[in-house]
């Protein structure tokens, strides 16, 4: 009799357990998980393509070709990066990747509040298990990662490939002769740590929100 | 380990107290209306014994469920579970409580739809820190028990609602718990089906000797139950054993 009066706190949830169940979760909600990851994807491409683009814009011009200078001109594009035009147009794509930040970030905490909005139940139950608030924000913040990596990588890759391949029909191939690939390649693996850091804030409030409700509560709403 | 316990604790099972409840109430505010679920229930639950709470909806039934399963909290009075007072936990020893001590059986059966039947069953055995292996024995153990031996591989969602409703039994029994709460268990089911859940309810409760309580207006549950409390406007109503229940009901449903 004595053992059951010794109230201990011994309830735990493996990491490689967390990461198993979150995992298997987003693969089995494929169709669900896809939609998540597209916001990731189309912010991160946005992001990506703003950023490729410039570097292989720079890349031509660095190159000092006269033919290649004739085209950037006939573009509209300011050969001298002191000039007005060329730092106002700076300002612009700063602009716009700060915007496409927002997007990425309101999509995602979206995305994962909906998920956690539709999982009332499921939350309720595991707490019922004996799930501390800790196992429950745990395997959302695995969720949102997994999400964030996919999403970034994917968004990466789209970016740069289409922003290449639009430069290349204005350009013809002679940008890939004056591609920066270690440019490119830095702000590739910048961007997949904002989307990532990014997915881990937006998943960071709902899977909070989760975990401090009452199992009663979460089993009694009707989502 | 366990089942040196039980059988120790079998044999005091008459005198056994798991549940108290201590002039409990519990008033829910709404806007400026005060709603007075729970008015003073005062309730004895012994080991190993079935009971039943019956009670049409609004009655309190459903808090008073909800109090005893430690999902709830009392506004006033108190609620022992295995002698120590719920409302004094802290957020762990209610997590170890509700992951060792109960196990929950809902109406609607609440597996992880994501999870195999044989995952749904482990989990709180992970949480109780189990290996895998020794997770995944018992889970076949277990839901060989309920019969589902064969259908460990399978996702909720292809099982039927009986089925459904035998893996969230063996999840309950996940840690060999002394309290199994199992809440309209048969509400979502047929007639038939229903009879199977509650007789295996009732088959698990004489082998391990663990305590069953059931919320429900379900009277097919009456015929296996110990006791049965009614609860009415807040209150207990009436409570009556089994041998009066045997004359009560016994023979109008021919079991028993």
């Amino acid at each position: 009799m004595a053992q059951q009066h010794e109230l201990n706190t011994q309830i735990s949830l493996p990491l490689s357990k967390a990461v198993e169940i979150s995992f298997n979760s987003v693969k089995i909600r494929f169709g669900r998980s896809l939609i998540t990851v597209s916001g990731i994807v189309l912010a991160i491409a946005f992001l990506m393509s703003i950023w490729a683009g410039n570097a292989i814009i720079d890349g031509l011009m660095d190159a000092g070709d006269p033919k290649i200078n004739l085209i950037l001109q006939q573009k509209g594009l300011e050969i001298d990066p002191d000039s007005a035009a060329a730092i106002q147009q700076r300002s612009k794509d700063a602009w716009l990747v700060v915007l496409s930040l927002l997007v990425c970030l309101v999509g995602i905490a979206n995305a994962m509040l909906m998920s956690v909005t539709e999982r009332f139940r499921e939350i309720g139950t595991m707490k019922c298990m004996g799930a501390l608030d800790g196992f429950i924000i745990k395997l959302f913040i695995l969720e949102s990662t997994f999400m964030g990596a996919a999403g970034t990588v994917i968004g990466v890759i789209i970016g740069f490939l289409l922003t290449a391949l639009l430069n290349m029909s204005s350009f013809g191939t002679v940008i890939f002769d004056h591609l920066p690939m270690i440019q490119i390649l830095q702000d590739g693996v910048k961007a997949i740590v904002i989307g990532s850091f990014l997915s881990l804030i937006g998943g960071i409030l709902p899977a909070y929100r989760a975990a401090k409700m009452e199992p009663v509560d979460a089993m009694s709403l009707e989502v | 380990m366990a089942a040196e316990e039980k059988t120790e604790t079998n044999a005091e099972a008459e005198e056994a107290t798991v549940v108290r409840t201590q002039d409990v109430k519990k008033v829910y505010i709404m806007g400026e209306e005060q709603i007075h679920a729970l008015k003073g229930v005062d309730l004895e639950v012994t080991q190993g014994e079935y009971l039943s709470i019956m009670g049409p909806s609004g009655s309190g039934k459903s808090t008073l469920f909800n109090m005893v399963g430690g999902l709830d909290k009392p506004t006033e009075g108190k609620v022992y579970i295995d002698d120590v007072d719920v409302a004094q936990l802290d957020a762990y020893e209610l997590a170890w409580l509700r992951c060792r001590k109960i196990g929950y059986i809902f109406q609607s059966y609440n597996l992880i739809p994501v999870m195999t039947a044989l995952e749904n069953v482990t989990l709180p055995m992970v949480f109780a820190g189990l290996t895998s292996d020794e997770a995944r024995d018992k889970g076949v153990e277990l839901l060989t028990q309920v019969g589902l031996g064969e259908r460990v591989m399978h996702k909720p969602f292809e099982l039927s609602g009986g089925q459904q409703q035998r893996v969230a039994v063996a999840r309950a029994f996940a840690n060999d718990p002394a309290i199994i709460l199992a809440d309209e268990p048969t509400g979502n089911l047929d007639l038939n089906t229903g009879r199977e859940i509650i007789e295996l309810l009732r088959q698990m409760n004489e082998e391990s000797g663990v305590t069953v309580i059931s919320a429900t207006h379900d009277h097919k549950m009456l015929s296996v139950s110990d006791r049965v409390v009614w609860v009415r406007d807040g209150r207990v109503d009436r409570i009556i054993d089994r041998d009066e229940l045997k004359i009560e009901v016994g023979t109008i449903d021919g079991h028993e």
